[in-house]
């Protein structure tokens, strides 16, 4: 495998339960660091649970899969409390509301989602009816919180997001979304492409993205993102999801490909298979991939580069694997988040802008 | 590599910094061993001052959790200096400035816990035991709850937790960790006058809570940090100025209520947590304590456990 030690162990024993068994008590200490700071103990405890093992595991470590298990499982009926009330604030807006991520796959009890543990709800409307949604969201107690101007303009103007909205009561987040890529970003999609195909969920008045869309818009959440933090978590969810479509679907593999083709987003299906061919050895059909890389038309630059900067970058960010190849790789990861989204010429702005912001924050506390 | 075992004051000051610097300690704290690291000095210090009886190990197989106390990676390790903590290479919160760090340290152990720890039922609340039976005093703000915590403490009662009350998920036998007591502003003197031979960390000013110290825990309750007991009482106190002490039954129901309000896992921990919350009301007496005197409330709370003890040996 393609990966340091450590973060290898971890991947391995999300693949295959069984290898928990019997694991030195110095490997668990490791595992529980890695998999706290990659947000997947909840996924290691799940298998953990799965696999009756919970009497055999060494003493100092049960306790541990038992709180990550609580949790997980508190998220989880968390997550489905919260969309009840989204229901109950949005059910007389007449609009397509797609719930997107962690929540479109707790709600439809996909694989993806057992263990998981979350930030957010992230939903989805037409930026037509942005301003109703946000309306009627606001009547419910959910309100953006104090944030500054620029802020709120960053977002308005230029995300495919509104700022972040707080319930004033369950201090629950949700990220009202009306597009899956920043407007700023390059090869921003036609997002009626993605309204749709996405199919009703189990709860009625709230749909999902469709299979082929839900894997690539995990994908593209992956490489957009300027943050890296959650990474493993990402690739982890990439794989279950892929697997569990391919066993309803022997051709999921084919109609991904040509859903990201149509779509435009065939450079980060591509980036995202060979994560997983290198990480996770998934077995990816050789003409699917071929494809995908055509229709990607990287330059050679990019296509050599970018899954190895990708690669170690996703080594996890805890000390026990952080270097200085991955630390640079995460920051050439950084930049290249922020430069996705925005042009150069509105990004070195908005970047100074937020260094010497956090300056002045952090003076004003201080006060 | 060969496990060192101790206690941290068999340790030099300089063998213990060194230590601390490489990431090599661990800390035992009641059940948990915390393998700490920092390279401050003044972080150094406190925890040599306030964990001086506690069991130690060096580079243990396992450790439940990896904290660090460090200076940002950024213009604030220079420029108005911070400090901040990590658990497992993540900083759960803003740095603060550098002269907080020992504190910074308790105040994320604190969090640790809180976050991590759902095998635990966490109250916010002081616990201490005596004859084998545990006192638990939840803490609505200003309620003196750590005055009277550190009083009681040095004062016949064995110091399960000046904080955070840890109760067993499956059968709520309370956990001991016997850590450091936070106090603030002028029970910082009162307590100085009240308890003489303790061990104290520097005094912090200016910090969120204002003036902020932590006392070191009585050696006693270190040593049996390990023997575990079950609630007996519940008892909200509240210190009013010039009033005399009273000690008053409270109603269950309502008793059910507020320490529901004052557990730190109660939602996480679902319908277990309300189960637990019932069999703990059910369990115990529940007061209201009024006072003003450190001197009463010793001496009303050595009545309830005697009269306690009394009953138990069928007088």
């Amino acid at each position: 495998m393609a990966c340091s030690l450590n973060t290898s162990l971890l991947l391995d024993v999300i693949q295959f339960p069984g290898n928990l068994r019997n694991l030195p008590l110095d490997s668990w200490d490791k595992l529980l660091r890695l998999a706290r700071a990659s947000n997947l103990i909840g996924r290691i405890a799940e298998s953990v649970h799965d696999q009756n093992m919970l009497a055999f595991l060494p003493s100092k470590v049960r306790p541990h899969i038992i709180a990550a298990r609580i949790l997980s499982l508190h998220q989880r009926q968390a997550i489905q409390w919260e969309i009840r009330h989204l229901d109950d604030a949005l059910r007389k807006l007449d609009i397509p509301k797609v719930l997107l991520k962690g929540a479109a796959y707790t709600i439809n009890d996909l694989d993806a989602a057992r263990g998981r543990l979350y930030g957010d709800v992230d939903l989805l409307v037409p930026r037509s009816h942005l301003a109703k949604a946000e309306a009627a969201l606001m009547l419910k107690g959910w309100s953006v919180g104090n944030i500054d101007a620029y802020d709120q303009r960053y977002y308005r103007q230029w995300m495919h997001e509104i700022p972040p909205m707080i319930h004033c009561q369950r201090g629950s987040a949700l990220d009202l979304h009306h597009n899956i890529l920043p407007l700023t970003a390059l090869n921003s999609p036609n997002i009626d492409l993605f309204f749709q195909n996405a199919i009703p969920s189990r709860v009625s008045g709230f749909a999902v993205l469709a299979h082929e869309d839900m894997v690539l818009h995990s994908a593209i959440h992956f490489f957009y993102e300027s943050e890296l933090r959650n990474g493993l978590r990402d690739l982890i969810d990439l794989n279950f999801l892929i697997n569990q479509f391919l066993k309803e679907d022997q051709n999921f593999w084919t109609l991904l490909a040509e859903r990201a083709y149509i779509t435009g987003l065939s450079w980060p299906l591509l980036l995202a298979m060979s994560m997983l061919i290198d990480m996770l050895e998934m077995k990816i059909p050789e003409n699917v991939y071929d494809n995908v890389k055509k229709a990607a038309k990287l330059d050679v630059l990019s296509g050599v580069l970018l899954p190895k900067i990708y690669l170690q970058a996703l080594q996890s960010s805890h000390p026990l694997d952080n270097n200085f190849i991955s630390a640079m790789s995460r920051f050439a990861i950084y930049i290249r988040g922020h430069y996705l989204r925005m042009p150069v010429k509105l990004l070195f702005p908005h970047l100074a802008r937020k260094a010497v912001g956090r300056l002045i924050k952090a003076n004003n506390r201080k006060k | 590599m060969t496990v060192i075992r101790g206690s941290v004051a068999q340790l030099s000051f300089v063998d213990f910094s060194r230590f601390l610097k490489e990431g090599k300690l661990a800390l035992e704290v009641g059940s948990l061993v915390i393998r700490c690291r920092s390279i401050m000095p003044s972080v150094a210090k406190s925890i040599y001052t306030l964990y001086k009886h506690h069991p130690f190990q060096i580079s243990p197989d396992f450790a439940d959790f990896y904290v660090e106390v460090k200076a940002p990676a950024n213009l604030r390790r220079w420029y108005r200096p911070q400090a901040e903590f990590l658990v497992d290479g993540e900083r759960p919160f803003e740095p603060l400035p550098k002269d907080q760090a020992p504190a910074l340290f308790e105040w994320g152990i604190n969090w640790m816990v809180a976050a991590s720890c759902h095998f635990w039922f966490t109250i916010h609340a002081a616990s201490l035991e005596r004859n084998g039976q545990v006192l638990i005093l939840p803490a609505p703000p200003g309620s003196g709850k750590s005055t009277l915590c550190a009083a009681l403490a040095f004062n016949g009662w064995r110091l399960f937790s000046d904080e955070l009350t840890l109760l067993d998920i499956e059968n709520i036998e309370a956990q001991a960790c016997a850590r450091p007591i936070n106090l603030k502003n002028e029970s910082i003197d009162i307590i100085r006058r009240f308890v003489t031979d303790a061990e104290w960390s520097p005094e912090v000013f200016d910090t969120l809570k204002g003036r902020v110290t932590h006392l070191a825990p009585p050696i006693d309750s270190v040593m049996k940090m390990r023997e575990r007991a079950f609630p007996r009482w519940v008892v909200f106190p509240k210190y009013v100025a010039d009033a005399e002490p009273s000690l008053t039954l409270r109603s269950k129901p309502q008793s059910c209520i507020d320490l529901a309000e004052n557990a730190l896992n109660y939602s996480i921990l679902g319908e277990t947590g309300f189960n637990l919350v019932t069999r703990l009301i059910d369990h115990c007496d529940c007061y209201d304590f009024i006072y003003s005197r450190l001197e009463d409330a010793l001496l009303t709370f050595e009545q309830l456990a005697e009269s306690e003890q009394l009953t138990r040996n069928g007088f």
